[in-house]
């Protein structure tokens, strides 16, 4: 494994000519693993929150794949998403949805994992497109992933290539009746079955220089 | 196009031409006159578009073609040249002196291919793959579904109905 | 315009290879990217900036986030199985990908495609370039602040994919243009209701120009800023709108018309300054010219006749060895397909020649330099590249 040079261990001459040492992956990243989030402690409360969370949902703008074309109608008036609580945001830090809009290249599988982990709990995933769930018109390519599920925590897929504006509407709609359900354990999957995804993401990603966990 | 190979042959031992269209032509020409080629193209005769660089692998010969695809604009013409380059440690000279774009082709081949082009900027680089541990994947004894069976997981029930096969099968069942 | 003060003493050096000389350590310059999950990033790639202040000094292009090896998928597919997947490989603007494909097939095979398809097959590419521009200009008035913009060119590319859907039965794939002529005609009274798009799609860019080109904050921060000298057009390789804005009339439906764009009466569109504003003009005033072609190739086209052009067994076709380059001229300059064939049934080499390619790396990098890191999202948006056609 190689590490970029300037994620390592080193010694740094600031601005005002004092040296300090700069380790990048302990200073800057946080390393404790993710956590279970428990339930509420009432079942009212809990639907309360559920209720609370399907309504607003707001999404990553971090277009993956081809799918991302047919995100710009959905902000329109015509399919006007943003009357179903959905509106996209620009940093991950502000998001609870992410659609992972198509094939998954290996360098962009990297930067997915890391948004990701930085987006807060409770948080949720879509696949969009075919090629999500078994490769699709990629099933043979050398650098696209076959399976979203083995290395994101997947809640709901929408098939097509690509899927009509109207097709992502109904899969709103579904994440929302699973999130009221209480069954969008996407986030809590992935912490607790957080070695296993840990392999499967080295496996496929062969030059890992970040921390096993960032956010 | 001819009155064009007429006076490149006087100047360079080119190979056979190919006249592909009107205003379309690939000429071979020899690896190490590839660049006194291209600078007189562009500069005596008017070829200055740079349109493509790629390589062809042709594996049974143990050799890559690299074409150069020039334009002319006020001609509307275009000219291929063809460079034959050893298969194995292939190198070619950098051209990204006569065209800066040429820099970025470059490091594609570099990185698709194997091929290198010494001095030519960044080209130590990745460029599209990351950590890319197999041979370069665009040459021709690069498997991309057995590499892809190895390294990525399939989910289970997909089946493949090859066109040709699936036609056999259903207007031949007999196996004939 | 005086944007920035003409003291060079804090600027970098450069070494004897002619690289900066960039010291991060001294705290002087600092490391920024730019994407892929940024708004301000024409899609799914990145640019590493090194600034100075707020100065642009050094920027790099990254690309390769969406790459799916189409050119090696290619190699493994038979002729007829390589059409459905040519599309994928630009995702605003795909029919130049089919058309490009099946021209370079046609040729190969010796197959000439119906005239009543040449026709059709325009008319698919200019709707497609109107969609294509319709998306750039929404993205350029985002890139500034002026959301409002977006909305309107989206709704009326939705009128044109609704065109698209009617003709083709896919709103943005559409797989029509194969290898041998199209797969249908015009549906019924198609005419009218792709003549009431037009005049919505006309309307919107009347209301752009009032809203949009004549707003003062879109004037200052795009007139004199990023401009492309002339002398770099041919070193860099720019095409189609970015070297027209620049002053030269490039444009392949006029220098080497193919389909029937010979038979079409218009004029390339041609700006001067070469700033964004200049380029963001251009690009809209194309439109208009797309839209008469359109109006010109509704009312000459034949009715009736073959669509398609006989081709051999698809199972097992194959094509004699050869090579040959197509191009045809997209919304961002030239486009174009190399296909090499070896007489077996499957392609020996695809090699697409996308505008951005050259646009996006190159291009941007020498540009980027010396501006503004406000303005970094405006000038990669106005050089209208879509990083898939980069790394395929």
């Amino acid at each position: 494994m190689s590490m970029k040079p300037e994620l390592m261990k080193r010694m740094v001459k600031g601005p005002d000519g004092v040296e300090f040492e700069v380790e990048p992956l302990r200073d800057y990243f946080c390393e404790a693993p993710p956590t279970v989030m428990p339930a509420a402690y009432s079942r009212i409360v809990e639907d309360l929150f559920n209720w609370a969370r399907a309504e607003s949902l707001w999404i990553l703008g971090f277009g993956t794949g081809c799918g991302a074309i047919e995100m710009r109608p959905l902000m329109t008036p015509r399919f006007d998403a943003y009357r179903f609580g959905v509106q996209w945001r620009p940093t991950p830090r502000q998001a609870n949805l992410f659609i992972i809009s198509g094939y998954l290249s290996t360098k962009t599988l990297k930067r997915a994992i890391r948004s990701y982990e930085q987006m807060q709990n409770p948080k949720y995933v879509i696949g969009l497109g075919s090629c999500t769930i078994n490769g699709g018109m990629y099933w043979d390519s050398y650098n696209t992933i076959k399976r979203l599920d083995d290395y994101l925590p997947v809640d709901l897929y929408i098939a097509g290539c690509m899927p009509r504006p109207e097709a992502l509407l109904a899969g709103f709609q579904e994440l929302k009746t699973i999130i009221r359900a209480g069954k969008a354990e996407g986030a809590n999957k992935y912490a607790e079955n957080f070695e296993w995804y840990k392999a499967n993401q080295k496996r496929v990603i062969h030059d890992w220089d970040m921390p096993d966990y960032n956010w | 196009m001819r009155a064009l190979y007429d006076r490149l042959k006087q100047l360079f031992p080119l190979g056979e031409p190919t006249w592909q269209r009107p205003d379309l032509a690939f000429v071979t020409v020899p690896a190490e006159f590839l660049r006194p080629a291209l600078l007189h193209l562009r500069d005596r005769e008017g070829y200055t578009h740079l349109v493509l660089l790629t390589a062809v692998d042709w594996i049974e010969d143990e050799q890559f073609q690299l074409t150069y695809l020039l334009s002319n604009r006020t001609q509307a013409r275009d000219i291929g040249l063809r460079a034959m380059i050893p298969r194995d440690a292939a190198t070619m000279a950098s051209i990204h002196e006569l065209w800066p774009t040429a820099a970025t082709y470059q490091r594609e081949l570099r990185e698709m291919f194997g091929i290198d082009f010494p001095g030519s900027p960044r080209i130590e680089e990745d460029f599209i793959l990351e950590g890319w541990n197999d041979i370069p994947p665009y040459r021709r004894d690069f498997d991309t579904l057995k590499y892809a069976e190895e390294n990525y997981s399939q989910r289970p029930g997909r089946e493949t109905h090859d066109p040709a096969t699936h036609m056999k099968q259903q207007l031949h069942p007999d196996g004939r | 315009m005086d944007m920035f003060p003409p003291d060079r003493s804090q600027y970098p050096a450069r070494k004897a290879d002619g690289t900066l000389d960039i010291d991060l350590a001294s705290g002087k310059y600092l490391k920024l990217w730019q994407g892929p999950n940024h708004p301000g990033i024409t899609g799914n790639m990145s640019v590493e900036l090194t600034v100075c202040g707020d100065e642009v000094v050094e920027g790099k292009t990254h690309v390769g986030y969406l790459h799916r090896g189409f050119e090696k998928l290619m190699e493994r597919r038979s002729f007829i199985q390589v059409f459905p997947i040519v599309c994928r490989v630009c995702v605003p603007e795909p029919d130049f990908n089919e058309y490009c494909y099946a021209a370079a097939v046609e040729e190969l095979a010796g197959i000439r495609s119906p005239e009543r398809a040449d026709w059709i097959r325009t008319l698919i590419l200019e709707m497609g370039r109107i969609n294509s521009y319709m998306m750039y200009l929404g993205g350029q008035a985002g890139a500034l602040g002026l959301g409002v913009i977006a909305q309107w060119t989206t709704y009326a590319r939705d009128l044109m994919l609704d065109r698209f859907e009617e003709l083709t039965g896919a709103r943005i794939y559409h797989m029509f243009i194969l290898p041998g002529g199209v797969r249908d005609g015009l549906p019924d009274g198609f005419d009218q209701r792709m003549e009431e798009t037009l005049r919505e799609v006309e309307r919107t860019l009347m209301d752009v120009f009032e809203v949009m080109f004549r707003n003062a904050v879109f004037k200052k921060r795009t007139v004199g800023v990023g401009v492309i000298d002339p002398a770099w057009l041919e070193p860099y390789g720019v095409t189609g709108p970015n070297a027209r804005a620049a002053g030269v009339a490039k444009d392949v439906r006029r220098d080497q018309p193919y389909l029937v764009y010979s038979r079409l009466d218009f004029e390339p569109v041609i700006g001067h300054d070469s700033d964004i504003y200049t380029r963001a003009d251009v690009r809209r005033r194309d439109v208009l010219v797309c839209v008469d072609l359109i109006r010109q190739m509704l009312a000459r086209m034949p009715r009736s006749g073959p669509l398609m052009a006989e081709i051999p067994n698809v199972l097992h076709w194959k094509i004699p060895r050869g090579e040959t380059y197509i191009r045809g001229e997209c919304s961002r300059g030239e486009y174009g397909y190399y296909l090499v064939t070896d007489g077996s049934g499957t392609p020996r080499r695809i090699n697409v020649r996308g505008p951005s390619y050259t646009h996006a790396v190159a291009l941007l990098e020498r540009m980027i330099v010396n501006v503004n890191i406000s303005d970094v999202a405006a000038l990669m948006v106005s050089l209208h590249t879509y990083p898939p056609e980069i790394e395929r």
